[in-house]
């Protein structure tokens, strides 16, 4: 494989990291740009997500199965996002960093839920033939494949961002999540009703992280501690993007993918890590509020 | 006047009792509890520097481990070099084929300079981080996951620099200290008591610094900070300053892990270490310095007789505890403390003194907010 080859494997490689992550973020920057509200059991409704798409496999093994997985697990994550929301997260209104400790614990809690149930060794979903093989490129290219898993993965990224974006835009109940978004009391006032909107919000975002996990079993097993490989990393997506703004997420996902993927060509994977948080205090210090400021009179944005 | 200089001999007469009491642990408990208590001890060093990050400044640190493994590993690093035959290279180091003592490693032959360098590193580290992000006016949220991601970048590079950092075993088999063995009883008795005594330090200095008008104006930014910076006051400085004291007291207290325990490694540092801190401080009650030891005493003496009973259940406990404290109990202990007092006073302690105002002893619990806590 030519120097060129090994760079743009690296780049598609940072592409469908990236996919991963913007999946991941999307949740965490809405719930976090709407509710101010910062999910840490975010990273376990990825693992809900790769563990119920295995369950869906395991009882549907054809090869349609991995399209309903993807089904179960959005519909799964989306219905115990909407129970934490009820249970815990409107209880802890206005009190951010509490909020923060609280889904903490209970990300510790189905952690050890899914060792317990599943065990500490990771299960794999087996990915559909329809998947198997990949696009080899040709010219100056040449040897570099692109797997149709991955491939995939971006497409259904992008996908997804398209569909939210549009139920953002265009829905009625889109609508009333951008009323709270920019102005909650006067919402309020105007008669939506915020706490469903809070709900509908959350529970999207964890359907989201739920496909994220599912896709996420395609190339990697699921175990107990999958989620909290990739939710630093959500965070710093988050961070960078500014506060629920759906361009800044993609863009930051982007960033962040590639710029951990290029490093990782010339550091080791841990230095890349360290690197990439430098980066992200050093983009504060020009950027506070992420790439896309959301400008607002109020001084407590 | 009176009844102040009262209460003010009271209170120092109970924390007199506690310390005595403390102090004679050696004495009436197991060696292993002992062992235990020390290495606790150590550790609420850095729930009181937690206290006052968290509790009266407002900031929510997820990589206090950091702090506490920069302390520790200076140390260590000292403890190892003093450990072997001159000339000779740390056992790991001879592993991954190293050929020579790094410069930065050499100078920590020097026990002042790692004594120093124990307490500077994390106080300095801390400074420089919160500088960054607080003089942008970047906090809340984002500094607990700013910090969280340090606790992550910080353990990933101790277990993949194994040459320099020993890896994921981390540094252990030190010898001794000051020509002390830290092997022998007596010294670890010694260092049950330095550590008593440190502890102590750090608490009435802690305790002095919240007194003094850098405390009121930490608490009023925890508390306003916009309305602190209308009235002519940069909040950065200040929040600088008290996350410097956190570190400090994060880095004492990996330090004394350290001699207690005889190893420090990236598993006491990462991400996990460093949330499970929070809940020591959260258990206690966030702004109680008191409550930060108490919380990491019974937090960690639980952990403890868990997880050496049931090792499945204590995740599910912590878990619980994250989830119960924070929704039930944002006051943590100190919280149901302070309500207690209020509702009942020191009623068994009342023969002993006049009657006082009425409305002190009495059943409503005015301005008493549990168990609704401040919003933060």
């Amino acid at each position: 494989m030519g120097e060129g080859g090994v760079i743009a494997g690296q780049i598609f490689n940072g592409i469908s990291v990236a996919s991963i992550l913007l999946l991941a973020a999307l949740g965490l920057a809405l719930s976090f740009g709407v509710m101010n509200v910062i999910n840490m059991a975010h990273g376990e409704m990825l693992m809900l997500g790769g563990y119920l798409s295995y369950l869906a496999c395991r009882v549907l093994p054809g090869p349609g199965g991995f399209l309903v997985a993807l089904a179960v697990a959005f519909g799964g994550t989306f219905l115990f996002g909407a129970l934490l929301e009820v249970i815990v997260i409107r209880r802890l209104y206005g009190r951010p960093l509490d909020t923060l400790l609280a889904t903490w614990g209970i990300s510790l809690i189905l952690q050890q839920g899914a060792r317990s149930l599943f065990g500490p060794i990771g299960v794999e979903v087996v990915a559909p033939h329809w998947l198997n093989g990949s696009v080899s490129m040709h010219g100056t290219l040449a040897g570099l494949d692109l797997p149709y898993v991955r491939l995939f993965i971006i497409v259904l990224a992008i996908a997804v961002l398209g569909l939210v974006a549009l139920f953002i835009a265009k829905t009625a109940w889109g609508l009333r999540l951008r009323a709270v978004h920019q102005d909650r009391e006067m919402a309020e006032a105007l008669g939506v009703n915020t706490r469903t909107v809070d709900l509908v919000v959350f529970a999207l975002g964890a359907g989201v992280a739920g496909l994220a996990g599912s896709v996420l079993a395609l190339i990697s097993p699921v175990t107990p501690t999958v989620g909290q490989s990739y939710i630093v990393y959500a965070f710093l997506v988050v961070i960078v993007g500014g506060l629920g703004s759906l361009v800044g997420t993609a863009l930051a996902a982007l960033l962040v993918g590639l710029f951990s993927c290029s490093l990782q060509i010339f550091t080791s994977v841990s230095l890349a890590d360290v690197l990439l948080l430098v980066l992200v205090i050093l983009f504060i210090q020009f950027r506070p509020k992420g790439i896309v400021v959301r400008r607002s009179r109020a001084i407590e944005a | 006047m009176q009844s102040r200089l009262d209460l003010l001999r009271s209170k120092a007469l109970r924390y007199g009792i506690t310390l005595l009491v403390f102090a004679a642990a050696p004495y009436f408990l197991s060696s292993y509890d002992v062992s235990l208590l020390g290495r606790f001890l150590a550790m609420s060093i850095l729930a009181l520097g937690l206290s006052l990050v968290w509790g009266w400044g407002g900031i929510l640190s997820l990589g206090q481990g950091v702090f506490f493994g920069l302390g520790g590993y200076a140390i260590a690093m000292h403890l190892k070099l003093a450990a072997l035959a001159p000339g000779d290279l740390p056992d790991f180091m001879v592993w991954t084929g190293m050929d020579h003592l790094p410069g930065w490693w050499s100078v920590f032959h020097n026990t002042k300079f790692a004594l120093v360098a124990a307490l500077a590193a994390p106080s300095l580290a801390a400074a420089g981080l919160a500088w960054l992000v607080f003089h942008r006016r970047v906090g809340g949220v984002y500094f607990a996951l700013i910090t969280q991601a340090l606790a992550l970048a910080f353990g990933t590079l101790l277990i993949s620099q194994q040459s320099y950092t020993g890896g994921f075993n981390g540094l252990t088999d030190f010898g001794a200290l000051f020509g002390f063995p830290l092997a022998d009883p007596r010294t670890e008795r010694l260092l049950y008591w330095l550590t008593l005594a440190l502890l102590a330090l750090v608490f009435a200095a802690l305790q002095w610094v919240l007194s003094t008008d850098f405390g009121k104006i930490l608490m009023a930014i925890r508390d306003g900070e916009n309305r602190m910076r209308f009235l002519g006051y940069n909040p950065a400085p200040y929040k600088v300053v008290a996350f410097a004291i956190g570190g400090a007291c994060a880095g004492v207290a990996g330090a004394l892990f350290t001699l207690h325990v005889g190893v420090i490694s990236p598993a006491m540092v990462g991400v996990v270490p460093s949330i499970e801190m929070v809940i020591w401080v959260a258990v206690g009650g966030r702004s109680s310095l008191l409550g930060a030891i108490i919380g990491t005493l019974l937090v960690n003496f639980g952990k403890d007789r868990i997880s050496s009973a049931l090792p499945e259940l204590w995740l599910f406990v912590m878990g619980l505890l994250f989830v119960v404290v924070v929704m039930i109990l944002p006051r943590g202990l100190s919280g149901i403390g302070e309500h207690w007092q209020r509702l009942h006073g020191w009623r068994f302690l009342a023969k002993f003194r006049k009657p006082s105002d009425p409305k002190q002893g009495g059943r409503t619990c005015v301005g008493c907010t549990w168990p609704y806590g401040r919003r933060s």
